[in-house]
């Protein structure tokens, strides 16, 4: 493109930007001379050079606007609401054809005939009937059109990066800020426009990448200096750095923009918006030279837009609602930015109806993320949090302007990928606060360098929870026999993994240089979302500050690493991904709604279960699954106790009975030892609060394996036998060990005077053993089929049960047709049908007739479900 | 592979006049072969520089480099050619190529000379060479003394990402 076109087309596109604040500017203050001068200005500007250019088109619209613009500047018309809306569509018009100028350079086809004649309607003081059509409503298809514009309420959310408003890349000038921060003040930013220059982001990468060398090889000199020790370099090198350094800080600021730039769309845009929905809209700015890293302004512009458009939309009342509880007729955004510590923090704040926790808990609870008890206990601003689960929008009717399916999940989403945070706080009835706090610059992150199988690596500070040297005898401890398990942390058992292995990296016992490699188990705690992991490596180095880069392409599919660095010593190192990790390892707390969702499920992954293996007695180890276990304890002897026959030990408030997990576990002689090894594992279950314990002798290991019984059995306790990590194990029945615990363990742990009739139907006795127990446990009466015909004979029987789960894959009558079956007549037509599967088949599963589908063996998600389809029976 | 061609490069000035049909090319070895690539596809050759590998990382991909604080990926030339890993303790040589705005190193086993040969005298691969030779070799050159394979550098460079 012509070097005098680009120019044009970035002076045009940040005149537009301008243009726009004025003129809505201009709408609130009708007489302001200042605003009306500075949009002749503009205008006439843009006018001008496209003459000299050869722009026709652009320059017949340019001129039209400009007529009516000196008309008004001069006093000789004045300013009404259509006027300005027809003044806007003449700016979208504009804006339109410098778009398209910059994707083909030439002129878009058409013609604007309609638009100039209304325009010079209106400079010769008429106001014809077809210029109402031009005005703001008709303005919006405009730049909604328009690929390049202003991203409208289409694109605000689209997390891919829009074109921007000024192609060919450069600051624009902070005047363009001045203008959002000041708006009284406009005539300022001509000096400050004096006193900037475009310079390519490419120019300013580069003396980034030289700077962060330049301090690279004065580290070295430093280092080298200070071993040689000559005593005449010092001075002369200690200025040196001193330069260096402000060098450096002085490069990171080119970096950095006043936040201004990305506000500068947000009043044309809550202007439409308001108009929209018939609703008065003040949008106040406060803090728009607030600088941070382009980098991260582009990452919050979409999020900052959609909030914005949350408060006009959701937030703020109509004027009538807002004068019958007594607020002025016009509502307040709020928005400010500031600078604390290494952070930005930006607030949006309306003075809008707040946030009804009532509703949001309601529908917390018919949407089936918590139970109504849960609830009760959780704090309002707990409930409020539910906002940012996907799919929970507050608007009682869906509008076009917000509701298309993103939310406020993905602003957090988005916020948390940069590092920041986002809270909520909110009055009912006087408004809404969000506060958003981010870094200055994604570039530059403090972060932990951990070392693994003789190499080292980063992982971001922000994530870090704690690190934590496990020890052999301590309260934290790693259980486990070969290759790391879990971690006993305060009561709370975390998931550890081996970084070496994880990484795939051979284990090394010595430096490259010869130098044995001192390790000792460390434990970096990492939080991803709600979850928390433990990553183990071989020894923790220090905090650095790193400069993040981006892995190579051929690098990107690895989803273990978030970028690359060169430490100051000169070496290049790897930044670990927590949240890639914690996906890796199944650990992410996001994955078991994933899982539902995802059609892409890895399918070695089906038909497998997390086991926790543990020794016993004597005999085989045995074999349970992890997820019916609530806690893993730790007693010493002296705290069990004897109760008539039973043993039992307080817990948590309560007395929970413990039986052995075999028989050949004599516990009185266990209770007659004394001393520091006599202290026993004790795999808590509970129901309803009610703790029983199973003691075991150790803890070996978790493993996933296959959910399969190689040899059945009928010894009492266990299920069967299966190979679990290449050696023969014993399943355990769980069910029969609870019930010897507690003889009425199943009947007690449900205070619901009402035990719902559930139908079980799975071919997999394993399967059967394991659900059966955990829904009993639930509170359910069961009845087990192993077979669909089975079922089916059931019901022709006459028996009549209030919910059916079932398998999918079975030998003969498959699910799918069992459900087909049961919705095609007879008494079970209408019972809520659970589908239990291994694989993905969600919808194959509700055309059959299905009501919900469950991944095998999700514990929690089959009860939550259950309880949603026989409440929604009640309730019907 | 005469001894005193061993780490240095002797430019070897391109007449004028020949200069449509000529074409300049950095002579190199990998696994006891003789190749080329164009001299204008290398932007530096690195000669002691660290790889540090990258875990999980294909096999084609030795590690990064720190090349003057740019990070560049190092590729396992031999391993892309399908040759015997290089012995631990041989001095890898880094030709440094640009592709799609990366940087990459091509790490090869030792750079001789820039020999400019008349790009009319190319000849086609010799169709019993291996099939993975086929794939990265772009031609042929005799030379007087032996032959030069020439390396395609964009698909050497081109891996599966």
């Amino acid at each position: 493109m012509d070097d005098l076109l680009a120019e044009f087309l970035t002076e045009c596109s940040e005149s537009l930007a301008e243009l726009d604040l004025a003129v809505v500017r201009l709408e609130r203050t009708p007489d302001d001379r200042t605003t009306l001068s500075l949009i002749f200005r503009l205008v006439h500007t843009i006018k001008g050079t496209c003459g000299f250019l050869g722009l026709p088109r652009l320059e017949k619209v340019a001129h039209a606007s400009e007529t009516v613009l000196d008309k008004l500047r001069t006093g000789s018309l004045t300013v009404s609401a259509d006027g300005i809306g027809l003044i806007l569509a003449a700016l979208d018009r504009i804006r339109l054809i410098v778009d398209t100028i910059n994707r083909i350079e030439a002129e878009p086809e058409g013609n604007d005939a309609d638009l100039i004649a209304q325009l010079n309607a209106l400079a010769e003081g008429r106001m014809p009937e077809a210029a109402m059509v031009a005005a703001p409503k008709a303005a919006a298809p405009g730049p909604a059109t328009s690929p390049a514009g202003i991203p409208m309420p289409e694109t605000t959310l689209a997390l891919e990066r829009s074109p921007t408003i000024a192609p060919p890349p450069g600051a624009p000038p902070p005047g363009a800020a001045a203008v959002a921060a000041a708006p009284d003040h406009a005539p300022e930013n001509a000096v400050a426009r004096g006193q900037t220059i475009r310079v390519s982001v490419e120019v300013l990468e580069t003396l980034m990448t030289l700077v962060s060398e330049l301090v690279l090889t004065r580290n070295q000199f430093l280092q080298q200096l200070r071993s040689s020790g000559s005593a005449e370099l010092t001075g002369p090198v200690q200025r040196l750095s001193h330069l260096t350094t402000e060098l450096q800080e002085g490069v990171m600021k080119t970096r950095m923009q006043p936040i201004g730039n990305v506000w500068n769309m947000l009043p044309r845009q809550v202007r439409d918006l308001a108009h929209d929905l018939g609703k008065r809209v003040d949008l106040v700015m406060f803090g728009a030279d607030t600088e941070l890293d382009r980098q991260v302004l582009e990452l919050i512009k979409d999020p900052l837009t959609h909030m914005i458009r949350n408060s006009a939309d959701h937030g703020l009342e109509g004027p009538d609602e807002r004068i019958r509880a007594g607020k002025p007729a016009t509502g307040t955004i709020t928005l400010s930015a500031r600078h604390e510590g290494g952070h930005v923090v930006i607030e949006i704040e309306d003075d809008g109806r707040g946030i009804d926790v009532r509703k949001i808990a309601e529908k917390a609870v018919s949407r089936g993320l918590v139970t109504p008890a849960q609830i009760e206990a959780m704090s309002d601003t707990d409930i409020r949090a539910f906002i940012f689960q996907p799919g929970f929008s507050t608007a009682a009717a869906i509008t076009s302007v917000s509701g298309r399916g993103v939310g406020m999940d993905v602003v957090r989403t988005n916020i948390e990928q940069i590092g920041g945070l986002i809270e909520l706080h909110s009055v009912l009835g006087q408004g809404s606060r969000f506060l958003i706090k981010i870094p200055l610059t994604l570039a530059i992150v403090s972060a932990l360098i951990v070392g693994a199988a003789g190499e080292r690596f980063a992982i971001p500070q922000s994530s870090v929870i704690e690190v934590v040297s496990p020890e052999a005898n301590a309260a934290t401890r790693i259980e486990t026999i070969d290759g790391a398990s879990v971690l006993r942390l305060r009561e709370h058992l975390l998931p550890l993994i081996r970084l070496g292995a994880l990484l795939k990296l051979p284990e090394k016992c010595y430096h490259d240089d010869g130098q044995p490699i001192r390790k000792t188990d460390t434990v970096a705690v990492i939080g991803v979302g709600n979850a928390k992991l433990g990553l183990i490596v071989d020894g923790v180095f220090d905090t650095e500050e790193i400069v993040v880069k981006p892995v190579a392409n051929v690098l990107r599919n690895i989803p273990l690493f978030g970028g690359n660095t060169i430490l100051e010593d000169g070496a290049v190192i790897m930044i670990l991904d927590p949240t890639g990790i914690a996906r890796h390892a199944g650990l992410d707390g996001a994955r078991k709604d994933e899982a539902r969702a995802t059609q892409d499920e890895d399918p070695s992954q089906t038909g497998r279960i997390d086991m926790l293996l543990v020794r016993a007695g004597i005999g085989a180890p045995k074999a349970l699954p992890l997820s019916l276990i609530s806690r893993l304890e730790t007693f010493a002897a002296e705290r069990l106790e004897r109760t008539g026959d039973r043993i039992v030990a307080q817990y948590r408030g309560d007395l929970m009975p413990i039986v052995a997990l075999d028989g050949t576990i004599d516990l009185a002689d266990r209770l007659s030892q004394t001393g520091a090894k006599a202290a026993y594992p004790v795999l808590v279950f509970e129901n309803g609060g009610k703790p029983v314990g199973l003691l075991v002798d150790e803890i070996l290991d978790v493993v996933n394996t296959e959910a399969r019984i190689e040899l059945g059995t009928d010894s009492e306790g266990k299920l069967g036998v299966a190979v679990i990590a290449d050696k023969a194990t014993d399943i355990v029945d769980v069910a029969f060990w609870l019930t010897r615990a507690s003889g009425n363990w199943f009947k007690n742990a449900v205070e619901k005077s009402h035990r719902p009739r559930l139908l079980l139907v799975d071919d997999s006795s394993f399967f059967r053993q394991l659900v059966a127990p955990s829904l009993a446990a639930a509170g359910y009466d069961v009845t087990v089929a192993d077979s669909a015909e089975k079922a089916l004979a059931l019901r022709d029987a006459g028996r009549s049960f209030e919910a059916i789960v079932s398998d999918i894959e079975m030998p003969g009558m498959d699910g799918f047709c069992f459900a087909r079956e049961i919705r095609g007549g007879g008494r079970w037509a209408d019972l809520p049908l659970v589908a239990l599967t291994g694989s993905n088949v969600v919808q194959e599963a509700r055309s059959a007739g299905f009501t919900d589908t469950i991944r095998k063996f999700e514990r929690d998600t089959l009860l939550l479900s259950l309880e949603q389809c026989l409440s929604h029976r009640i309730a019907a | 592979m005469s001894a005193h061609h061993q780490q240095s490069i002797h430019a070897t000035p391109v007449r004028a006049a020949d200069h449509l049909q000529e074409e300049g090319f950095v002579t190199l070895t990998l696994g006891g072969m003789l190749c080329g690539v164009p001299v204008l596809a290398v932007r530096e050759v690195v000669t002691d520089s660290k790889i540090v590998r990258v875990p999980l990382a294909p096999d084609a991909i030795a590690g990064n480099i720190n090349l003057r604080g740019r990070i560049v990926t190092a590729i396992d030339t031999r391993c892309r050619l399908g040759l015997e890993p290089a012995p631990q303790t041989a001095e890898r040589v880094a030709l440094v190529a640009e592709m799609d705005g990366a940087l990459y190193a091509l790490l090869i086993d030792q750079v001789l000379e820039v020999l400019s040969l008349r790009t009319d005298q190319i000849e086609e691969t010799p169709s019993n060479l291996s099939a993975t030779w086929q794939t990265y070799s772009k031609g042929v050159y005799r030379l007087s003394e032996r032959l030069m394979v020439v390396l395609d550098i964009e698909r050497l460079l081109a891996l599966p990402s």
